[in-house]
Parts: C-alpha cells; structure tokens; sequence
C-alpha cells in the first residue's frame, strides 16, 4: 500500500494500485496526483521543441516599430540590455533571469533528467536537479512574458506600426510547448526512477 | 488507514518537501539536520519560522507597495515634452482609449492582484495565529489561488521591458522605465516568496490540536 501526505494539509491519503487519472486530497481538494501517459518520451521531446524554439526567439528579429521615417528593431534581449543602460541593472537581471535564463536552464535540467532516463544512461546528481527544478519553476515566466507582447502591441500599436518578426511566432509556440513539456511530466515516477538510495 | 483520517504528524511521519516521500520522524527532538533518505532535501515537519518569515516579507511588500503605485512607471519624451506615467494613469489611458479590455488587464495583474495577495496573506496569518477554525477549505483555496496568480503581476514589468527596446526614434520619442519599475518589481518578488514561506497546514493544525 502507498500513502501519501497532502502538501497543503497533511492529512495521509492512499494511493489507488491502478493508476488513476487524478487523486485529490480528501480534506481539502489539492492535486496530489495527475496520471502522465508516456511522460519520459513526450516530456524530452516537447523539451527538445522547446530548446528548438528558444533559439529561433533568440536569434531572429523580435519586433520593429515603425513611425514617420524611423525604424526601430528589436531583438528579444533589447529590452534587457536598455534596461541596463538606464543603469536599472536589478530590474535587467530580474528580466534576463525570469524569461531567458530559467526557462533555458529548466529546458537544459529537464534534457538532462530525461535523456539518462530514456537511454539508461548514468547522469550524476539527477535528483539534486530535479529538486532545483521544481524550485525554480515558479520564476520562470514565459507565458507573462508573452501577454507583456501584447499589451505592448495595443499601447503603441496607436502611435505607430508595428512588425511582428518570427522570434514573436516562435516566442508564442515556446510558451505553448514549454508548459506542455512541464505538464507531461509525472514527478512521482521521476521522484521513484531517481531515488539515490538506488 | 481508512478511518479515522490521521494526518503524517499524528503518525509521527515527516513529509518531504520536496519528493513527498513519507519517513518517520526520530523520537528525539533533534529533528535539525534530517534530510530525506530519497531525495536529499532537507526534512521539517512544518515549514521552518512560517509565520515569522511570512509576516516580515508581507510588511515589507505592504511597505514597497506605495512607492510602487505613486512613482513613475515610465517617463515618455516625445518632440521635447515629457510625460510621467504611474500604473494607475496607465490604466486610465487604455480606458479612455477605448480599450477596456487591455485595462482591466492591466488593473487585475498590476493593482488588484498585488493587493489581494497582501489582503489574503495577512488574513490566512491572523486565522493562523489567532486558531481560528473558520472555513480552513476555503483558506486552504485561497492560499494556492495566491500561489498561482501573483506571479502575473510582473505584466507591466515586461510591458515597460518592451516599450523601452521599441520606443526610441531617434528625436522624436523614447520610453524611460521609471523608478516605481524597480519598486514594482521588488514587491511581486518579495510577495512569491511569501507565499512560498507560508505552511498552509498550520491552517489545519489548530482544528486537529483543539479537536
Ligand atoms: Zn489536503
């Protein structure tokens, strides 16, 4: 028999032996538990989409703004680095690091959680990064980042054209496939393949 | 196990924080250097000084909350006038644009949010301390609502990210973040962690210790 503790209220809940689609604490509601076909494969392969993607968004023009004779282009780290020479460089690095640099390092602890497991690979101190993955989740911001765009879309939209470049289609299918590759994941599979006492 | 529902402490049984493997608790008090023997984490029954650490995070986001809504969010020069905005004149620009929805949008993740994360933490940690038995599902609710939605306030954060890049045509007009950005910024900082240092089973604690 498997009993778990609820994280939100402690009370002890027992796992069902078939695997059932979803388990909800009996007190007071929290998901302990949703059902994750396939996770290792969809997982890593949603993760490699998404490493794809993030390329593209960062390598390709992000938006221009067009207005009387001027261009403007942007590229996705602009923002960051004008951020920076307004001498803000708290606010630049809490940019960078929400929306650049942890969602490539979860992309880079998930291919490597995932990769060793699918292949039966040794891959040292798995369990410390999924443990560092799950704290850092929250202050990945992706999907923030992306209705960020389009608000900025309608507030200058008025004053002046904009040109959407291919790092915003790709920075939109990133947002999509990243939470994707999040949600098929199954931690209590992953928490038991992982365990160091193995 | 089937009746009466015990929960992990009652047992004697710690939950991982991180794994939520379940491991029993020594007998002795010494539960200080506890790891988990799955995963490594460090184990505690409860989150460590959750309300102490919970309270001082929420009384300085309160504090940074005022600087945040009353400074400039953004300075605009555009052909030698200068425009001050603050989060709220923001707002009442998209709605007297016409774009309502853009708005509200705005006023939920920047203003109402921030708000009722601060409202909700300091009432989850007076019910807390005071014992209070009331609706404990509902605040066990309101808590995780507090978990999902803060980190949406960084919306105008990315907003003036971007309006910063995009807005410099040469004489004619640029985009300045304004100091109530970094203020801004801090207090959804500050608040995630809060919520993050609040153990939402001190909630059913009293209703099991006065039981
Ligand atoms: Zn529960």
């Amino acid at each position: 028999m498997h009993v778990v503790a609820c994280h939100d209220c402690d009370l002890l809940n027992q796992f069902p032996d078939k695997a059932a689609a979803t388990l909800l604490c009996a007190r007071c509601g929290a998901v302990l538990y949703r059902h994750r076909p396939d996770s290792i494969d969809r997982s890593l392969a949603l993760t490699l989409g998404a490493l794809i993607l993030f390329i593209v968004a960062l390598s390709f023009p992000f938006l221009a703004m067009k207005s009387g004779g001027f261009v403007q282009e942007t590229r996705l780290l602009t923002g960051i680095r004008e951020l920076w020479r307004q001498q803000l460089y708290g606010l630049a690095t809490l940019v960078l690091l929400t929306c650049v640099l942890v969602p490539l390092g979860q992309i880079a602890g998930l291919l490597y959680l995932l990769a060793p497991l699918k292949w039966d690979l040794p891959a040292p101190h798995a369990i410390r990064v999924f443990r560092l993955l799950r704290h850092v989740a929250p202050w990945g911001m992706l999907e923030i980042f992306m209705l960020g765009i389009l608000v900025a879309l309608v507030k200058l939209g008025k004053m002046a054209t904009i040109v959407p470049g291919i790092s915003v289609f790709a920075f939109g299918l990133l947002v999509l496939v990243m939470a994707a590759a999040i949600s098929a994941l199954d931690p209590p599979l992953l928490w038991d393949r992982l365990d160091r006492r193995r | 196990m089937s009746s009466p529902p015990a929960t992990a402490r009652q047992l004697g049984l710690l939950s991982c924080h991180d794994c939520h493997l379940l491991a029993t608790a020594p007998t002795s008090a010494a539960h200080d250097h506890l790891v988990c023997p799955r995963c490594g984490a460090p184990l505690h029954e409860r989150k460590p000084n959750s309300l102490a650490r919970t309270w001082a995070l929420v009384v300085a986001a309160t504090i940074l909350y005022i600087p945040a809504n009353v400074l400039p969010m953004t300075i605009t020069s555009t052909l030698g006038t200068v425009q001050v905005d603050t989060i709220m004149s923001g707002v009442i620009y998209f709605i007297h644009s016409g774009s309502w929805a853009i708005a509200s949008v705005i006023f939920i993740a920047s203003i109402f949010v921030p708000l009722a994360k601060l409202l909700i933490l300091v009432t989850l940690l007076l019910t807390v301390q005071f014992r209070s038995h009331w609706h404990p599902k509902d605040r066990t609710a309101l808590y995780r609502l507090t978990e999902v939605v803060g980190r949406w306030s960084m919306l105008d954060v990315y907003v003036v990210t971007i309006l910063v890049a995009l807005v410099k045509l040469g004489a004619v007009a640029t985009i300045e973040a304004g100091p109530a950005a970094v203020y801004f910024a801090t207090v959804v900082v500050i608040t995630m962690i809060a919520a993050e240092s609040f153990d939402p089973r001190l909630i059913w604690d009293a209703l099991e210790e006065d039981a």
